[in-house]
């Protein structure tokens, strides 16, 4: 019984719980993928980038706020510099909208030539968040560092494995529950919300019943960026910031939202934590978890581990692959035309 | 001749003009490594061009070619490391070929057996049958490659062969990749296209660098054999020092620029050679039947085109193409650093040069190639004077001046954003437009 207990807590603790924290992650970052798809309908490259950007200035923000002794003790700081990051990033991609984007829209280009757009908009906001914030790694996970920590637990259970819950997991758990909480109540009850869906849904339809395009294209880019940048900070937070790393979430969060079905904001969070226990439990060695269930003479000699954590970029891509080839409109049915 | 076939005459001079300011101004040196690497850029953005210009296929994986090359130049031009064989080469491949098989296998089920639960579970029982049986074979033959003497080897080499013959080879190599790729992702809609091609290319990366027992991963491979003497072989002939004296040069440098030079000249040599045929092809009825499938797919398709296939072919052509210059790169630099494929600059800056230089036109990808890589080199230089001169109001050791100065860097990447942005907006269809 002990054994078992123990094995799951080594699972909690290596497995769940930084998957449950990679896997809002990137469910935030999938959902403003996947409502640009939805209302602009191409694929944003530069979203890796946006991410960035809203981190870089959200970091801005910590260091003032510790520098004028401001602090949310036992919070990271970083939740109370989020807004100024999530305003920077609205304007940063309201004006990227109106300087760039519009005159596309207004041609009705090509989704192709949009998405080579966004790899334009992507060089000049790397260059941007290199240029504000340099290329070091950054670590701004003030606060408290454990709300659970293995010792204390241990005490507490008398178990021989411990459990570690760091405040950045939880910080990043609570905060994604209340963006996409906020996000659908949005969709589905105030009338802007209800006019995206129709957008989205049929674009001659919506313009008939008189939506203005461009006002729920203003929309749909300030709440883009609001979750691009908590995405961003979350995952510094998390990890650490560090500017050149944003760019290889793309392919995770960019399989996410085409394994949830592209346009579909439920999909798009089913997708992230879909590809984050994936990436997580393929790369993981089972090995620990299996000494406390198996007689020892059972134990396997290597460390069960299925992939090293090396490729764990495979793993996003075999999961994108597989949904492409057999179910292209995703898990909740997206679009794919 | 008319002003338009004027235009590729000029644009060319003009960016030869660049690069002589360049020589003129720094050193004939950098001008000359400038020359080099535009080179193979104008390469790979030929082999793009093929892909996007003549066929609308959207590979964002292009870093992945040209790494496919990279390695291709290690396994064809380095010794072989005799001692890592008899350690673990034959329990290494012989792991691989499980794996392999157990593919082949699950293929030729598929093909045999009727859709049903029995096929998916025969599927997956022979590919994680194949997986477990193959690594358990393959990682103790890797472990004992990567402990030969890992300080200086703990890889298996090379076949120690001309370093020249590992560039046909890379375009084989890497055509096979894009043929395995193109049956998985052809026939995809365009961004999903691209966002697996981008997948591929980091995998391919993150298996040059994790992969020691191939490629030495991040402690790289150094002093791959060159297809030119050394400039120390050149300056211990007292002949050569003798005759650039005469001439009134400085031995060293002249040593250094004449090796640039010979580069050049077996650069020089493949870029013709590619582009004949890319000229050829594209002016022929199979160019023109490519560009029109390109431009209406359903029609194309109802004039009884295969479209699938000829997506496959010219995917293929155009990633042998990069593979050739991946391997030109790595043997320019003597070394393979698998830490060193950034996708910024061996992906989307070839985008760059392409649009740039104009879609659909194969000069165009050769001036883009020329003109891009020019601007990536001397954007940093140019960035840092222009700040050095806004920033001299500025008191002198001022945080602001400092943090622009050390700045000045990254002005390459918005400067390259900016400029695909203005030619997508105002010249979309680049700078030399295709006929």
């Amino acid at each position: 019984m002990e054994g078992l207990l123990n094995a799951a807590v080594v699972m909690a603790n290596f497995v769940i719980v930084p998957a449950t924290a990679y896997g809002a992650q990137l469910a935030l970052g999938a959902l403003g993928v996947t409502l640009i798809f939805g209302i602009l309908r191409f694929s944003n490259f530069a979203h890796g980038d946006t991410m960035a950007f809203g981190a870089a200035i959200t970091i801005l923000g910590v260091w003032a706020l510790q520098g004028a002794g401001v602090s949310l003790f036992p919070v990271p700081t970083a939740i109370l510099a989020l807004p100024f990051g999530i305003l920077a990033t609205a304007l940063l991609l309201l004006a990227t909208d109106r300087g760039v984007y519009r005159f596309y829209r207004r041609q009705k280009a090509n989704p192709i030539i949009l998405v080579i757009v966004s790899i334009g908009v992507m060089f000049i906001m790397n260059g941007l968040v290199r240029f504000v914030i340099g290329t070091e790694e950054i670590r701004f996970d003030d606060g408290a560092r454990f709300l659970v920590d293995v010792r204390g637990f241990r005490e507490a259970t008398g178990l021989a494995e411990g459990l570690a819950i760091r405040t950045a997991q939880v910080t990043t758990f609570l905060t994604a529950i209340v963006f996409v909480a906020a996000l659908f109540w949005f969709l589905n009850r105030t009338r802007t919300g209800k006019s995206m869906r129709a957008f989205s849904d049929n674009e001659d339809l919506a313009l008939l019943s008189g939506i203005d395009p461009e006002r729920v294209v203003r929309v749909t880019w300030v709440i883009a960026a609001a979750l691009a940048a908590t995405a961003g900070v979350l995952y510094g937070l998390d990890k650490s910031f560090w500017p050149t790393t944003y760019f290889q979430l793309l392919l995770p969060i960019f399989a996410a939202a085409v394994v949830g079905g592209l346009g579909s904001p439920l999909g798009a969070i089913a997708g992230g934590f879909l590809v984050a226990f994936s990436e997580i439990s393929v790369t993981y060695a089972f090995r620990r978890a299996l000494g406390h269930l198996l007689p020892p003479d059972w134990m396997p000699a290597g460390l069960v581990q299925l992939l090293s954590t090396d490729y764990k970029f495979a793993v996003s891509f075999v999961i994108l692959v597989i949904v492409l080839l057999f179910k292209p409109t995703g898990l909740f049915r997206g679009t794919s035309s | 001749m008319s002003r338009a076939g004027l235009r590729t005459p000029t644009l060319f001079i003009l960016v030869a003009g660049l690069i002589a300011i360049t020589g003129f101004a720094q050193s004939w040196n950098v001008a000359l490594t400038i020359v080099n690497m535009g080179l193979v850029s104008a390469i790979v953005a030929l082999g793009l061009n093929m892909q996007w210009g003549y066929a609308g296929l959207f590979n964002i994986g292009v870093m992945g070619f040209l790494a496919v090359g990279g390695l291709t130049v290690v396994l064809v031009a380095m010794p072989p490391v005799t001692e890592a064989w008899a350690a673990g080469g034959a329990a290494a491949l012989a792991g691989l070929a499980i794996g392999v098989a157990a593919l082949v296998g699950a293929v030729l089920l598929r093909r045999r057996l009727p859709p049903g639960p029995l096929r998916g579970a025969g599927t997956a029982a022979i590919l994680l049958a194949g997986y477990v049986l193959g690594r358990a074979v393959f990682i103790p033959g890797a472990d004992a490659i990567e402990r030969v003497n890992p300080a200086g080897t703990g890889f298996l080499g090379g076949f120690g062969l001309p370093v020249i013959l590992a560039w046909p080879l890379a375009g084989a190599l890497a055509a096979g990749a894009a043929w395995v790729i193109a049956r998985i992702a052809l026939g995809l809609r365009a961004d999903y296209l691209a966002i697996a091609t981008l997948g591929i290319a980091e995998i391919i990366i993150a298996i040059l660098k994790h992969e020691d027992w191939l490629t030495r991963g991040v402690k790289n491979v150094v002093g791959i054999p060159r297809p030119v003497p050394f400039e120390v072989e050149l300056l211990r002939d007292p002949a050569f020092v003798a005759r650039m004296q005469g001439w009134g040069l400085d031995p060293v440098s002249a040593a250094s620029i004449l090796v640039k030079l010979a580069y050049a000249a077996l650069f020089v040599v493949v870029l013709a050679l590619l582009m004949w045929m890319a000229e050829k092809a594209l002016n022929s009825p199979w160019g023109r039947m490519m560009r029109a499938i390109r431009d209406n797919e359903v029609a194309a398709e109802a004039m009884g085109k295969d479209v699938t296939r000829r997506h496959l072919q010219i995917f293929v052509l155009g990633a042998a193409v990069m593979g050739i210059a991946g391997a030109m790169m790595t043997t320019l630099d003597g070394q393979l650093t698998p830490g060193s494929y950034q996708p910024l600059r061996f992906t989307f800056l070839v985008w760059v040069m392409v649009i740039v230089g104009g879609s659909g036109s194969n000069w165009g990808a050769v001036l883009g190639g020329f003109l891009i890589w020019w601007l990536w080199v001397m954007v940093e230089p140019i960035g840092l004077w222009l700040l050095g001169v806004l920033t001299t109001p500025l008191p002198e050791g001022s945080a602001l001046k400092a943090h622009l100065l050390g700045s000045a860097q990254h002005m390459r990447l918005i400067t390259m954003g900016l400029i695909l942005l203005l030619v997508l907006r105002f010249a979309p269809r680049g700078l030399i437009p295709e006929r």
